[in-house]
Parts: structure tokens; C-alpha cells; sequence
């Protein structure tokens, strides 16, 4: 049993919540902009094991503990779309295949996180790792209800900065 | 306030200038005060403070040039981020937008390197033409004009927290020349610009104004007499010339994507260290089969980008290093000429943060798993600084012509760079402080970072006292081309360890005082 099963993110728990499916943008940068943080992801053009894996993918490149699973299905809902489909499906079919290799039935079934860094790095120069990889990078970082979790702030402006707000404010130099 | 130029594509006399930075955007307002009709061709968009996003990637979206380069050579970048070699602006105001305002000038000692430097093996070092005390007053106009602080009686910024930490650290080490910087950035009210809020977010452009930019500042003045004409979306395509070898005008691609042409008396170019020698590179012809001013075969050649590099401490407490003015602290201390150290040159260390959106792509690009993610954790705790150094001209780090086209069916840069033995021992020495700096505050993990995209692109038209040795003399003006100027951080000779903005103003000031007085004896 994988821990995303036993955290209930199966089948219902995929198809169950709502999503906006046009929540997601891809802007001319190259970065996946979230107006919010609603999740649940739809699959209609991957299966439910794809998107399962992608997700704990996703928790295992940028693992934080602090950070729950809708931001990264959030980071990795784009995948389910009808020109990603062939490239998740081979590249995921690579994984549980070097998971095979590594004595596990798949991916999901390896339970510890080492277990399945180390399936990772057997395919991490692949392209379909790059591209997850570096889609995370702004798909994950670049949603503003995740930065709380790290302290950050964001802008200032609109409050005037932090000339009254504690620009200078450490105590404990 | 009179009504901005408006400028005939017939018309001969004036000025054209392609770039409206620091370099180009302020010679473009010095000559304008001084008489001179101008007319600048900018390939960006115009931006003011009210058009200014503090959120890291939209401000990429709406300033960076992402124009398609190419890049080459060993440098990590050229791994990471192949297709963006430096992080510059395309905008009215070009990177003066973008700058952290760090203003200095440099050591005397510098502008002789290859003197002071003597023989290093695979560096193509060379004195520059002119000197400090050439330049002392140029600086005093520069600095007046961009309001640095420290300096003309105005007061220095106050330390961020970040700078504190900064402070404390280098202090317990010994260091003594420890300051909230020589920054053109507001400590008080300055020029119709008010002071700095410690908003953050000085990369993405300075919506309080606080900070020096030619955006609000030298653009709109030198518009405002009638001789300057700034044209946004223009990209220039080809510097033409006749058949005596004098400049005669510059091709460009409007907004619309038609291509025309200005005549002109007198070319700057200002586009920065890539455009600037792609752009005289494409412009090669029967006369110039190698370029337009590349008789020498020096332009794009001896490409500098300053020996960089971040460190970050981690604590147990948190800094919140994002707070504040974001480069406002500096040690200089190391920015002396030791070779005791193993390295000719020195570096400056100035305080420096990154957003987290930003912080996970420049951090440890390409890593992934929980080194990287427990750094990202401890976000809060962060505090940074970044190394400047003086890197080493090398005649193959060099920007060329790429097989790849731009959508104008241009030619784009091949950025080709590769670390000289010495940039390398710099850089590794930095580290070593910059780290033992943080640990003396009780930094809990302290993280070596790599050079980002470059900011600080030198030296692809470089200023030399012999033609064979250069592209341009010591006023900027082309060796080959009586009437072709170059008004940018290219025709650096050597990049000396300081943030170099303020030396390309001042050249600037320096390079328009030059033309007026030549356009007025009738010798260009």
C-alpha cells in the first residue's frame, strides 16, 4: 500500500473535488501560475496511478513536510492533458519499471522516501524527470499560498514597505 | 514641460543611439541639455514605477530580455540556463530598472591591471586609457547625479536586518570597511525623489522611485527639452555606412515589424555587452567583412561578467533577509590587490537576497531531493550575500554570432565563457569568508552558491590605446569609425571588482561632454 493510498488520495479523492481546470495557466515565462490554492486534481486524459505517482513525484524531487499534497497536485495537474499523456505514460512506465528492478511491485509501493529517491536517480537524467524537475521549480515555489509556510512575505508595497514594519527588526544578534 | 523630439528617418543630423540604460539613456539626456538632437532606438517597452511588479517572475515576464541567446564554454549557467546567459532588462531605462544601485568607483590601482596585475597566464589583460584621477570628476558628476549615498554629504542608508547580520559577522572577523554601501538608492529626499521605504524588491524596479533609474529620471529630462526623441519597441538590425567608411544611419525593426532606417551624423551604441557587438556584427559589409569596427578582430572578444557567487547562512532565528533595501551593505576589505591570497584582483562582498520563488531556482539549480528542501525550509532563517570580483579578460570568452535566428530573422549572441584559473581561486576564497562570516553569528548551515544569469556583462568592445589592442579609444569612440561611439559597459578594458554601473554613468557623461565639443569644432 502506498502512503498516498493510505492518505486517502485514490480514486475518490482524485475525482471527488472540485477543480477548476482553468485555474491553472501556463504564462509566457514558462512558469505554472495557481490563483488559488484549490485542489483535487481530474484526470481525464492520464489514469488515476499516473497522476497518483506524478504527485508523490513531486513530494519526493521537493520534499517539505509542512507543505500539503494540494500544492503539489496543484504543481502537477498540467500533466493531465492530451499532449502530455503519451510522455507520462512512458515515463512513468520507466519508473515502475526501475522500481521493478529494485524489488518493488511499483513506484507507490516503495513506503520510504529513500526507497524511492534511489528508483529517482536511476532515471533523473531522463527528460521527463528534467521537465517535472524544472516544472516544480516555479509550479510549486511560484504559488503564492505556499509562502506563508516558508515565511515569506511577498510584497511589501501596499503596506508602505517595512520602513514602519520591521525592516531592522532582529533580537537576537 | 515641452513636448518630446519628433525626429524625420531623413533626417542627418541627428544623433542615433541604440539603448536607453545607464549608458545609453544617459548620454542620451546629457547631449540632449547640451543642444544635441537624439534620437534613441530601444528595443523594450515603456515601464514606469506605477507599471513595476514586486513578484519575482511576472517583473521576469514583463522586464527580462528573454530574446533567444545561446551559450557555450564551462560555465554552470550555460548548463542551467542555456538560453538566458545574463538577467537584463528590455525597457526604457534598460537595467538601470533592474540594478540593486550599488555605486562604486573604482580603485585606482584598477585601471591599470595589466601594470599592476603584471603577466597571468591565459588572462588578456590591458591598461585602460584613462585613469582615476582622469575620471575623479566625471565620478563626482555621476554620483551627483544618481544621488549616492555615503558620498556628496548624503547620508548612508540604515542596515537592514539582513546587514546586521552581515555587519556582525565580518566585524568579529576583523573587518573593518563594513557600511550600508555607496547605493543610489534614497536615504532622504533627493532630486524630486523621495527616500527609500525598505519595500524589497529593488530587482524588479523601484515602484517608490527611491532608487536611481534613466527610466524617471534622464529619459523623461532629456525629452522635456524638446531635443530628445526615445523610440520603445525599435530594434536595431544594422548600422549602415557610406563609402568612406562613415556611419550614415541605423536599420531597425519598428513596432509594427517593419523594417526602416534613421540617418544619422553620429551611432552610439549602448545595448549592453551582448547586443551591443551583435549588433556590429551584424552590420558587417564589403568595407567591414568581419563586423563594423572589427579591423582589430577584438569585438565581442574579452567578454567579463565579474567573478560571482552567493553565500547563504542559515540560523536558528529567523532574519527575514527579504525585508529592506536588497543590496544595501558592503565589506571592502577584500577588495584590495593581494597576491598573497593566491589571486590577482579583489572582490567586494554586498548583502543580497532572493525572494522564494527565485531562491529555488537560483539556490542550487538542477538540485532536488532534501538538501535542497531543508535549505528552502529554513527560508525565514536565511541570510545572504553576494561576491564581486574582478574576473579576467580572456580573448575566447567572447560573444559571437549564433546559427540561431531572433523572431526578426537576426542573428542572436553566442555567449561562449569558461572560469580563468583565477576567477576560480577568487571565487573559492570568497566562499571561505563569506561562510566563516556567518558562522561567527552561530550560522547552523552555511551554502557556497553559484554564479546566477550575469547582470554585470563587460568588455566586448573594449577601450584600448592601440587600435590593434581594442574596438574603441579611451572616449569610447570607434577605432575604425570616426563617428561610431560606443556608451555601454562593453567598452570596459577590465572589470575591476565594483558593481559597474557607476562607471558606465560617468563615462557616459564623460563620452557626451567628448561629442558636443567635437560636433562643435565640426570634426565628427
Amino acid at each position: 500500500m502506498s502512503e498516498l493510498s493510505k492518505q486517502g488520495l485514490t480514486r475518490r479523492a482524485l475525482l471527488s473535488r472540485a477543480v477548476a481546470a482553468g485555474a491553472l495557466a501556463v504564462a509566457g515565462t514558462g512558469f505554472i501560475a495557481a490563483p488559488d490554492a484549490a485542489w483535487a486534481v481530474e484526470v481525464t486524459h492520464v489514469s488515476e496511478h499516473q497522476m497518483a505517482t506524478l504527485l508523490q513525484m513531486a513530494r519526493d524531487i521537493y520534499p517539505h513536510d509542512r507543505v500539503g499534497d494540494r500544492f503539489y497536485a496543484i504543481a502537477v495537474k498540467s500533466y493531465d492533458s492530451a499532449e502530455q499523456k503519451a510522455a507520462v505514460a512512458e515515463g512513468i512506465a520507466a519508473l515502475d519499471k526501475a522500481a521493478k528492478d529494485a524489488g518493488f511491485e511499483d513506484y507507490l509501493s516503495a513506503g520510504w522516501e529513500d526507497e524511492r529517491v534511489a528508483i529517482l536517480r536511476k532515471i533523473e537524467e531522463t527528460k521527463f524527470f528534467q521537465t517535472l524537475r524544472g516544472g516544480l521549480v516555479t509550479g510549486l515555489y511560484n504559488q503564492k499560498e505556499v509562502w506563508p509556510i516558508f515565511g515569506y512575505e511577498g510584497e511589501s508595497f501596499s503596506k508602505g514597505g517595512y520602513i514602519d514594519r520591521g525592516f531592522d527588526a532582529i533580537d537576537w544578534l | 514641460m515641452a513636448q518630446a523630439a519628433k525626429f524625420e528617418l531623413s533626417d542627418s543630423s541627428v544623433t542615433v543611439i541604440v539603448g536607453s540604460g545607464s549608458g545609453g539613456g544617459v548620454l542620451a539626456n546629457e547631449l540632449a541639455q547640451k543642444g544635441v538632437k537624439v534620437v534613441v532606438l530601444e528595443a523594450g517597452g515603456r515601464y514606469l514605477p506605477e507599471d513595476y511588479v514586486n513578484d519575482e517572475w511576472e517583473s521576469f515576464g514583463q522586464l527580462a530580455w528573454t530574446d533567444p541567446r545561446t551559450t557555450s564554454g564551462d560555465w554552470r549557467v550555460a548548463k542551467d540556463f542555456s538560453g538566458l546567459p545574463a538577467w537584463i532588462v528590455k525597457a526604457v531605462g534598460g537595467t538601470s530598472i533592474h540594478w540593486a544601485g550599488a555605486s562604486l568607483r573604482f580603485q585606482d590601482h584598477e585601471w591599470k591591471a595589466k601594470t599592476n596585475y603584471g603577466v597571468v597566464e591565459g588572462a588578456n589583460l590591458l591598461d585602460w586609457p584613462i585613469d582615476g584621477a582622469e575620471m575623479q570628476p566625471w565620478y563626482d558628476k555621476a554620483e551627483a547625479k544618481l544621488g549616492v549615498t555615503g558620498v556628496g554629504g548624503r547620508p548612508r542608508l540604515p542596515g537592514n536586518s539582513n546587514y546586521k547580520v552581515f555587519e556582525k559577522g565580518a566585524k568579529a572577523l576583523g573587518y573593518k570597511e563594513v557600511h550600508t554601501g555607496n547605493m543610489a538608492i534614497n536615504s532622504v529626499d533627493y532630486d524630486e525623489r523621495m527616500s527609500c521605504q525598505q519595500t524589497g524588491f529593488c530587482f524588479q524596479g523601484c515602484k517608490w522611485g527611491a532608487k536611481w533609474s534613466a527610466a524617471y529620471t534622464d529619459i523623461p529630462r532629456g525629452e522635456a527639452t524638446g531635443n530628445l526623441e526615445v523610440r520603445d519597441h525599435a530594434h536595431a538590425a544594422r548600422i549602415l555606412h557610406d563609402d568612406a567608411g562613415k556611419v550614415t544611419g541605423v536599420e531597425y525593426f519598428d513596432k509594427d515589424g517593419n523594417l526602416q532606417m534613421q540617418k544619422a551624423r553620429l551611432v552610439c551604441v549602448a545595448g549592453n555587452s551582448f547586443e551591443s557587438p551583435r549588433l556590429l556584427l551584424n552590420s558587417h559589409s564589403t568595407m567591414f567583412p568581419d563586423g563594423l569596427a572589427n579591423r582589430s578582430g577584438q569585438v565581442g572578444r574579452n567578454y567579463m561578467r565579474h567573478t560571482t557567487g552567493s553565500v547563504y547562512g542559515v540560523f536558528e532565528k529567523p532574519v527575514r533577509m527579504w525585508r529592506g533595501t536588497t543590496m544595501a551593505g558592503i565589506i571592502r576589505d577584500e577588495a584590495r590587490h593581494d597576491p598573497a591570497r593566491g589571486f590577482v584582483g579583489g572582490y567586494e562582498l554586498e548583502t543580497l537576497s532572493l525572494g522564494l520563488p527565485f531562491m529555488a531556482a537560483f539556490l542550487d539549480p538542477g538540485a532536488w531531493g532534501r538538501e535542497f528542501t531543508t535549505a528552502l525550509d529554513s527560508y525565514e532563517n536565511m541570510a545572504g550575500m553576494w561576491i564581486v570580483g574582478e574576473d579576467m579578460p580572456q580573448a575566447d570568452n567572447r560573444v559571437t554570432l549564433s546559427d540561431t535566428e531572433d523572431s526578426f530573422g537576426l542573428k542572436v549572441a553566442n555567449v561562449n565563457f569558461s572560469d580563468h584559473p583565477n576567477d576560480i581561486a577568487m571565487r573559492n576564497h570568497a566562499y571561505k569568508v563569506g561562510q566563516a562570516i556567518y558562522r561567527e553569528v552561530g550560522a547552523t548551515r552555511t551554502m557556497p552558491t553559484p554564479p546566477y544569469p550575469s547582470t554585470h556583462n563587460l568588455g566586448t568592445n573594449r577601450m584600448s590605446e592601440k587600435p590593434e589592442d581594442g574596438v574603441v579609444n579611451k572616449n569610447g569612440q570607434s577605432h575604425d569609425v570616426a563617428n561610431l561611439f560606443i556608451s555601454d559597459g562593453s567598452q570596459f578594458t577590465t572589470g575591476a571588482a565594483e558593481n559597474p554601473t557607476l562607471t558606465i554613468v560617468a563615462l557616459a557623461i564623460r563620452q557626451a561632454d567628448h561629442i558636443a565639443r567635437e560636433m562643435a569644432a565640426g570634426n565628427v
